[in-house]
């Protein structure tokens, strides 16, 4: 399992410097993390969190917005009429609750079409692996500043450490 | 027929007598007529004008604030829009960034849609950001006092809204020239 700590710090070498969001359970240790550093700007929404980041990136930050996937629903219309119309990109960093149709029944209809519903958005993503995470992280630096739009990094439950493990 | 109406200044006359107060500060103007008149009153490069993501104006402007916080940064707003994307007034109420502005046009109604009603004639914007922890908060009915009461929030340490009366009034005003990614490197330029 990847350590809060040294996922805070692989974000911070590649240059993220905005961290806002608003919480899920298997962010909980990453979160603790970048709150431990004072480095976490609590959204109340995830729109809210997506406008301060696209705010932030273009006052001179390298912005991540962290969420649960349920989030991704209430930031659609943020995403797609801010982020990719003006070019702004943003490293979304999301949980994926009701991957393999495991987790309470609010998360299984976006667990299940959450890759589609990324592609369809035209957002690139990739799931975060403790075996790849060097190279996961890279392609999220490249996607970022070559494409200059939201990218996606999906994280299921046990690969970060949580709060609770 | 809504009892302040006729009385008022329209929302253009009020981005007219702003933007004479205002020199080089981010202004991060939110979605519909409000941007298209700004463009068309006096363009800068300082001005972020939107023309999606209605409810996002104060939380860009946020974004801007803290990213930059020796940056005085304003964000002109309407009622459908603080309505829509009201959690940020409590955002903006526990951060408490100094530099931040909010300006609020407040004709209580949808304009651009076509005058659709909202409900900022019963509900108090103003008080709702006093309520979530804005500093200063000011409503005005007048041209006079809305220059004396910007004036003074420019002086001040925020968080601040200026909620402004205004009547329906719409100027004919172009959509906004500049592509928007020319918009966001224009706006990334202006305020580096």
């Amino acid at each position: 399992m990847i350590d809060g700590d040294e996922f805070v710090q692989s974000l911070q070498a590649m240059g993220v410097n905005f961290f806002t969001g608003v919480p899920d359970s298997i962010l909980g240790g990453i979160i603790a993390e970048l709150m431990n550093r004072g480095l976490y700007v609590p959204a109340v929404r995830e729109d809210e969190a997506v406008g301060m980041a696209a705010g932030a990136y273009m006052a001179g930050k390298m912005p991540a917005v962290l969420m649960q996937n349920s989030g991704l629903g209430t930031s659609l219309n943020t995403l797609i009429s801010l982020n990719m119309i003006y070019r702004q990109p943003c490293i979304l960093i999301v949980s994926w609750r009701g991957y393999g149709g495991k987790d309470a029944p609010e998360h299984l209809i976006m667990g299940q079409v959450l890759p589609q519903l990324l592609d369809t958005m035209t957002i690139p993503h990739r799931t975060l692996s403790e075996k790849t995470a060097k190279e996961d992280l890279a392609w999220v630096a490249d996607v970022y500043h070559n494409r200059r739009i939201p990218v996606a990094l999906l994280i299921t439950k046990g690969v970060v450490k949580g709060l609770h493990p | 027929m809504r009892p302040e109406e006729g009385t008022l200044i329209s929302r253009a006359q009020a981005i007219g007598a702003l933007l004479e107060l205002l020199t080089d500060q981010p202004v991060v103007v939110c979605n519909g007529f409000p941007s298209r008149e700004t463009q068309k009153i006096a363009d800068r490069p300082t001005h972020f004008y939107m023309i999606g993501s209605m409810g996002n104006a104060p939380a860009i402007a946020l974004g801007v604030a803290l990213a930059k916080p020796d940056k005085q940064v304003v964000t002109f707003d309407g009622d459908g829009n603080v309505l829509m994307g009201m959690g940020t007034l409590a955002t903006v109420g526990a951060l408490k960034p100094k530099n931040f502005i909010h300006v609020v046009f407040d004709n209580e109604v949808y304009g651009t849609t076509g005058n659709q009603p909202t409900i900022s004639n019963v509900v108090p914007l103003e008080k709702v950001a006093k309520a979530a922890g804005y500093v200063n908060v000011v409503r005005v009915l007048d041209r006079e006092d809305l220059v004396y009461e910007f004036r003074e929030l420019l002086k001040k340490d925020g968080p601040s809204m200026l909620l402004i009366k205004v009547n329906e009034f719409q100027e004919e005003a172009e959509r906004i020239a500049l592509d928007p990614p020319d918009l966001t490197k224009r706006f990334m330029k202006a305020i580096e």
